[in-house]
């Protein structure tokens, strides 16, 4: 009977002290020192990065980073469950977003190519082929200059920012038959390269000497490109907050929107720094072309 | 001296308050739990039920529809949101794992338990612990680097698909089916194994005709929770089947599940879209079924206690 009361005393303990340790360590807002950014997994490196370095340089503050998909970054900034909501497409494009109720800040653009396996023999295609591939109207490479081989599609998920914005720039609308997918890009290039016939789409920074990137009307999938939009293939990457983000969250936006990350963490993670670009698009597509020349 | 005693007859022992406290905590544990489980069932069936309710979705389109694009309205002005491609999907390997797994694990089971219960115990018994404690996610990852390309070398294709699907979920339920079934045969009572032996059968007579039948429910339960599991899995599966919502048209083309659908398509919705609460869906047909999976279990399990 002793021996009981000691454990439960010691069981109590134990609970108050671990009540006692959340309770001290619990997610607190005084003076707005943490944020959460949640969201597309393709800009989560590159928030992360830059949330460590902001926090080292003003300590006391924390950037909780978190991905879950440009839905999730967009429903849960809408929501206020965080502060900051990341995604690859506009909150025009997501349904079931009110975007007049979200703040945009672009932070980077990324390029997007399509990457076939190397032994289909392609380099080259024209977007009315490349259409035609992930239309199903061509089965076989051969029927549009490689080798003969069956073309095997791989999809990113429904929803996926990279599968939309392929879709409505690269193949202008169209959409992809019924294929694979799979939910995310390091997958992608690493079934691209062991399947034979087969092509999918990435963005530039995941390209590598295992896949071929494709060419597109004879432009090279290259950031140069981009930035005067002669490969049309790209999305901005944004970083959404409510209409009245609290100080902190504008701060980190404002730090990673600065000449300092652009040139540094920005490039160097495979991005495209806004301040590169030559042009600018609107949610609805249109392309407008920025009058000053970057310095 | 009679007024102490009756106050002492009359008030509660230690022994009563314990057991008073202790029937309260099992109480309230129960409590949580059931209350925990209905609301699980309550949230799953309010979301998925609103793709029929407030997007007036019509079920019988979802559950025999073949296209999957949510995203899409179709020409009668319904979103394309057909279920048929991942729910045949679930059954088909579901069904073909359980068929593989069966007579292995049977097979196993009558070994260790019928044949040579001492090394059965010594060495395959930690062999099966074992394999029933490693992460589908490893399940999964060896499925990609080992089962798909050589599926893809022997057939062809991308070796994604139902067959390698079957192949990790094989491996994956055979150590339940397996420690299920020498459960069943373990409880066949030692003396219809000696009555048997005393009538002069063989060992595989007695095997064959006697241990066996008294272990049909028994076996037949394994055999449901097994594929109870592998109608569940959803991380080693979404690796290797290469979710396509297609209806499977072959065992190497890639096809898709109702899990690999859910954990690949929740991160890129928004809560309360059409596009989510067709998820949710999903979910609810993958409730449903867990739920039939269990009363069947249930059934077999009544039936088996009645005959003996």
């Amino acid at each position: 009977m002793r021996k009981k009361r000691w454990l439960e005393c010691l069981l109590l303990v134990g609970l108050v002290i671990l009540g006692g340790w959340a309770y001290q360590t619990r997610q607190v807002n005084k003076a707005n020192m943490t944020i959460t950014a949640v969201g597309s997994t393709a800009l989560q490196p590159l928030v992360e990065a830059a949330g460590e370095d902001y926090a080292t340089h003003r300590l006391g503050t924390f950037i909780n980073v978190q991905g879950g998909g440009s839905g999730t970054g967009l429903s849960q900034v809408q929501e206020g469950a965080v502060d900051i909501g990341n995604a690859d497409v506009f909150a025009e494009e997501q349904k079931g977003i009110k975007a007049d109720r979200l703040k945009d800040h672009r932070v980077a653009v990324v390029g997007i190519t399509p990457i076939v396996n190397p032994a289909t023999g392609i380099a080259h295609l024209t977007t009315a082929q490349l259409i035609d591939v992930f239309t199903g109207k061509v089965h076989n490479w051969s029927q549009v200059g490689g080798k003969n081989q069956k073309i095997v599609i791989l999809n990113r998920a429904q929803g996926s920012g990279t599968r939309a914005t392929f879709e409505r720039f690269g193949l202008k609308n169209h959409r992809s038959i019924a294929a694979q997918e799979q939910d995310s890009s390091g997958m992608v290039r690493q079934i691209v390269a062991t399947t034979p016939g087969s092509i999918s789409y990435v963005g530039f920074s995941y390209v590598d000497k295992s896949v071929r990137a494709v060419s597109l009307n004879g432009v090279q999938p290259i950031n140069q490109n981009v930035e005067n939009n002669q490969w049309p293939i790209w999305s901005y990457e944004h970083m959404y907050t409510g209409k009245h983000p609290q100080q902190l969250a504008q701060q980190f936006i404002k730090y990673v929107q600065s000449r300092k990350i652009q040139n540094t963490l920005v490039r160097r993670l495979g991005y495209i720094s806004m301040a590169d670009m030559e042009v600018t698009r609107d949610g609805q597509g249109k392309v407008h072309k920025l009058e000053v020349s970057h310095e | 001296m009679n007024n102490k005693l009756q106050k002492q007859l009359l008030k509660r022992s230690k022994a009563s308050k314990l057991e008073r406290f202790g029937k309260t905590i099992s109480f309230l544990a129960l409590m949580l739990i059931t209350v925990t489980v209905f609301a699980i069932i309550i949230f799953v069936a309010s979301k998925g039920l609103s793709t029929f309710f407030s997007n007036h979705v019509n079920v019988i389109d979802f559950l025999t529809g073949k296209d999957w694009n949510p995203n899409v309205t179709n020409s009668k002005g319904q979103p394309e949101v057909g279920a048929l491609p991942m729910i045949s999907g679930s059954f088909v390997v579901t069904i073909l794992s359980a068929l593989l797994a069966t007579p292995f694990a049977i097979g196993t089971a009558i070994f260790m338990n019928e044949i040579s219960p001492h090394r059965g115990a010594k060495i395959l018994q930690p062999v099966i612990e074992l394999l029933v404690g490693i992460p589908s996610v490893v399940y999964g990852f060896i499925g990609l680097t080992v089962v798909v390309p050589a599926i893809r070398s022997v057939f062809g294709g991308s070796g994604f698909g139902i067959l390698a699907g079957t192949f990790v979920l094989f491996v994956m339920i055979l150590p339940t089916v397996t420690s299920m079934s020498v459960d069943a045969l373990r409880s066949v009572p030692r003396y219809y194994r000696e009555a048997a032996l005393a009538l002069g059968a063989t060992q595989w007579q007695t095997i064959y005709k006697v241990v066996l039948r008294a272990a049909t429910p028994g076996m037949l339960t394994a055999i449901v929770f097994g594929m109870a599991r592998a109608f569940g899995e959803a991380l080693a599966v979404q690796m290797v089947i290469g979710n396509a919502a297609l209806l499977p048209t072959s065992l190497v083309s890639p096809a898709s599940t109702l899990t690999s659908v859910l954990t690949t398509g929740i991160g890129n919705t928004v809560m309360g879209s059409l596009q989510n609460n067709a998820l949710w869906s999903l979910a609810l047909v993958l409730l449903i079924m867990s739920l039939i999976f269990n009363l069947v279990i249930r059934l077999i399990g009544r039936k088996g206690a009645m005959s003996k």
